[in-house]
């Protein structure tokens, strides 16, 4: 089928050719001039139900060459354009009398008009200049969507009826705009979204019920138009808009392809015939739907005027902070903990008012002496009432135990600082079983259970690090830190021992003396030898011969490292060991010395 | 002793031939299914299932050197391990033995909490080793406790290792009844490896005890060797070690 359909000519897929026609006449007739006999039946008879909300948009024409001539200071009727990938993507009324439009090449929109300043697009520069005109019409309307910078949409009943009238309304809402922010605006109020902004582009008042009406007529290119700068919401209006309005990274992210698919389904429309708005409205969606994709039975939706998706407003977000007086103050233990549940019990009911949990918990204290402390807990679940209960304890526990806070406690405030959805506190019922991932999981779930037991740092993992001793070598990171080595264990350590390490390090090294031949006590001379040859070793009491023995292996810290100078001295021993019940065979000891005293550093066993 | 443990284990048996009962149970394909957890070559023979049967609960006795190779190439294959009450281990030793640090969590003190950690992690740990000593200190109710965690153990399908104490109802008990170290002159080399005669006995598969020798070397084992370091691998020690004046340092041998 060609687009040169001779008129009359019935179109195959068109049921009532009479329609058609007269649609395709009235393209040209101003609004709203339209038999109501036009509009299709399943249209006019729609219900209150099916009918979308009524909304209000307010409508900065030509937002990006706006923002780019402000942010530039350009004076308002120099002529300027905003380029995207050398085509002009927007022009200002100055620059549009002198010939300038849309899709020209940079170089033609030149030529049409010398003196054009041009600015390349950044929507990073719309979306932060148009926030203060979100904001002013905020402040007459709340629950504002930012559709795209340049459109603000807002649900027209509320501003309505406070102004009395969607006229007043629109009237206060165009001279708060002004009057703020100093950029002119055209205001539409119509059934749903597409036609409120069709209204505004028009500067109209469409009468409730008569969305349909008004969308007839129009070509179908305004629904690629707008779908090209606003999207589809395929989703559902809580998968995209939840960030509306709220800068770059919230932006709408209308993607190429879907601009696309638009184009080729307002083409294709136009080729079977469907020119207006309503042509393509008065198909059936049953007929839509198994013709075109699941796009185009959206674009259907729209064109007919009935609700695609409720609006999403947007909120200011909740105050979730928690701020709790301790009187008397607290300084001991058990009437933090105390607190700390009260505090925690509060904080849990607020966040689950708004279906949320918390993962990240901001805990911040204040001392009678004004001294004031703040932590961020980070979890790797949603904390229940418990898990924050738990957190604030250990939290002020140790900041009390560690002098931190020299006085009591008399302001205790907590707020989440990162929120997930409630029902993320469900546990996941169908982890893969030996799944590395899910094996993961289960393990810091385990060991997050014990750190509510202990206290954070009653958990660590070891991380290898650069030492000298047996016991440097390591760092207990405590589960849920970051794991940084302090020094780094490829640096080259003098003085190091040898593979393999003790497999016992006592925390707290018992002595040990080192006795030669004579009975005197072996020490380290100047020049790092023993002063003679071991032959006992008593440790714990008991004397045992010295079946082998090598060393020493000497450190000399220097004074400006940290801990001060120091001069260590270790040694290997192997001792004949006495049978035990159990065990016989021998004893292997790494010996440590600095000065004349031995102590017992490692055990290999 | 040492030999007849190898040689049995290492003897190829004829297809066919009458064996004894508890070697029809060593089936490989548990070592597959996850069943068992991987231990490391020299240990798998003294085993009855060739590694750590999910579910069991196992003894160590006498050397922690032993306990750090048996959790080696459990982490290493992507298991979690956690110590509990064994604040004394040699974390590097652990490292030098295979065990992958990211995935051994260390619980030092858990103090009057152990029944509730033990109990903790044998939900998300494929293996906890508990210090038995601690159970000691809980008195007459300890040998209930201990009994209640192994049942835990049985039911989660993780493997509970009492460290250095009497636990009761273990499924195998390992024992390192004597240690020889090689490597150390007088005054000159230093200890290279660790030879340990381990007797395990047991009940069930284990029933009939084995006795063993393993040859803890880690400079020679599935480690995470340093290059910088002077770490020869000592498998013949007295050949690497020179001789030297007793009295002077070793100090070539040093970083």
């Amino acid at each position: 089928m060609t687009n040169q359909r001779k008129p009359g000519t019935p179109a195959s897929t068109i049921e009532d050719p009479q329609w058609t026609e007269s649609a395709d006449g009235a393209a040209d007739s101003p609004w709203p001039s339209i038999p109501a006999n036009l509009i299709p039946p399943h249209l006019t008879n729609a219900t209150a139900s099916t009918r979308p909300m009524r909304m209000l948009v307010v409508w900065c024409p030509d937002w990006p060459v706006i923002a780019a001539a402000a942010a530039a200071g350009a004076p308002p009727l120099a002529p300027v354009a905003v380029v995207l990938a050398n085509r002009i993507l927007a022009c200002s009324a100055t620059a549009r009398a002198r010939g300038v439009r849309r899709g020209m090449r940079r170089r033609e929109a030149q030529g049409c008009c010398t003196d054009l300043l041009v600015f390349v697009a950044d929507p990073d520069r719309d979306e932060r200049s148009f926030e203060p005109v979100a904001a002013a019409v905020e402040e007459l309307a709340p629950g504002v969507e930012v559709v795209r910078p340049g459109l603000v949409a807002v649900p027209a009943r509320g501003p309505a009826g406070y102004f009395g009238g969607e006229e007043a309304a629109a009237e206060r809402l165009v001279d708060q705009v002004a009057s703020r922010t100093g950029v002119e605006c055209q205001v539409g109020v119509a059934d749903g979204l597409f036609a409120a902004v069709l209204a505004a582009h028009r500067g109209v008042l469409v009468p409730a019920g008569g969305s349909p009406a008004f969308l007839a007529p129009r070509p179908v290119n305004e629904l690629a138009e707008f779908i090209g700068q606003v999207g589809l919401d395929r989703t559902g209006p809580n998968a995209v808009g939840r960030n509306n309005g709220k800068g770059a990274d919230g932006r709408r992210q209308v993607s190429a392809g879907l601009i696309a698919q638009q184009i080729d389904l307002v083409d294709l429309l136009r080729r079977l015939g469907l020119r207006t708005l309503g042509a393509f409205a008065a198909l059936s969606e049953n007929e839509v739907a198994s013709r075109f994709g699941a796009d185009a039975v959206l674009a259907h939706r729209l064109a007919g005027g009935v609700a695609q998706r409720p609006p999403d407003r947007r909120s200011p977000p909740p105050e979730l902070m928690i701020t709790q007086v301790l009187d008397p103050p607290a300084d001991r233990v058990d009437a933090v903990a105390f607190a700390a549940r009260t505090a925690a019990q509060r904080l849990h009911e607020l966040l689950g008012s708004y279906g949320l949990a918390c993962t990240r918990l901001a805990i911040d204290a204040e001392t009678e002496h004004g001294e004031r402390h703040s932590r961020v807990w980070r979890c790797a679940e949603p904390l229940t009432v418990h898990g924050i209960a738990d957190r604030v304890r250990w939290q002020l526990d140790g900041w009390l135990r560690t002098a931190r806070l020299r006085s009591g406690v008399c302001l205790l405030r907590l707020w989440p600082e990162e929120v997930v959805d409630g029902r993320s506190l469900q546990l996941e019922l169908f982890a893969g079983g030996g799944a590395t991932a899910a094996d993961d999981e289960r393990a810091a779930r385990a060991l997050l259970r014990v750190q509510s037991l202990l206290g954070p740092e009653g958990v660590f993992t070891p991380l290898p690090d650069g030492g000298r001793g047996p016991a440097e070598r390591v760092n207990a990171v405590a589960w849920g830190d970051e794991r940084v080595a302090r020094f780094g264990p490829e640096l080259p350590w003098p003085g190091q021992l040898v593979r393999p390490a003790p497999s016992t390090v006592p925390v707290d090294p018992p002595p040990a003396r080192v006795l030669d031949e004579q009975g005197e006590q072996v020490t380290v001379t100047e020049d790092d030898r023993l002063t003679a040859r071991p032959v006992r070793v008593v440790v714990g009491g008991k004397p045992r011969a010295v079946l082998g023995w090598a060393g020493p292996w000497v450190v000399d810290r220097q004074p400006s490292m940290a801990g001060g100078a120091l001069r260590l001295a270790r040694v290997q021993v192997l001792l004949a060991g006495e049978e035990t019940a159990e065990r016989k065979g021998e004893l292997a000891l790494l010996l440590r010395t600095s000065g004349d005293r031995w102590l017992v550093e490692g055990i290999y066993d | 002793m040492s030999a007849s443990v190898t040689s049995l284990a290492t003897r190829g048996v004829p297809p066919g031939a009458v064996r004894v009962a508890s070697e029809l149970t060593e089936a490989p394909a548990d070592l597959a299914v996850g069943r068992v957890l991987p231990v490391r070559a020299e240990l798998a023979d003294l085993l009855p299932l060739g590694g750590l049967r999910r579910g069991s609960t196992i003894s160590v006795r006498g050397s922690n050197s032993l306990l750090l190779a048996l959790l080696a190439t459990a982490t290493s294959s992507g298991s979690w391990a956690a110590v509990v009450g064994l604040p004394e281990l040699g974390l590097t030793a652990a490292e030098e033995f295979g065990v992958v640090p990211q995935r051994l969590a260390v619980v030092p003190k858990p103090g009057g909490e152990l029944v509730s950690v033990v109990a903790a992690l044998l939900d998300g740990m494929d293996l906890v080793v508990v210090g038995a000593a601690g159970l000691g200190r809980l008195g007459r109710r300890g040998n209930e406790l201990a009994k209640r965690l192994s049942a835990r153990a049985r039911h989660r399908g993780a493997v509970l290792i009492a460290a250095g104490g009497v636990w009761p109802g273990t499924d195998l008990e390992l024992c390192c009844t004597e240690m020889h170290w090689l490597g150390l002159g007088d005054g000159h080399g230093y200890l290279a490896e660790g030879k340990l005669e381990i007797a395990a006995t047991g009940r069930g598969a284990a029933a009939r005890s084995r006795e063993g020798t393993a040859v803890l070397a880690c400079a020679a084992g599935s480690n995470l060797a340093n290059p910088n370091s002077a770490t020869p691998a000592a498998t013949t020690p007295t050949a690497t070690t020179p001789t030297r004046d007793p009295f002077k340092a070793p100090v070539e041998l040093v970083g």
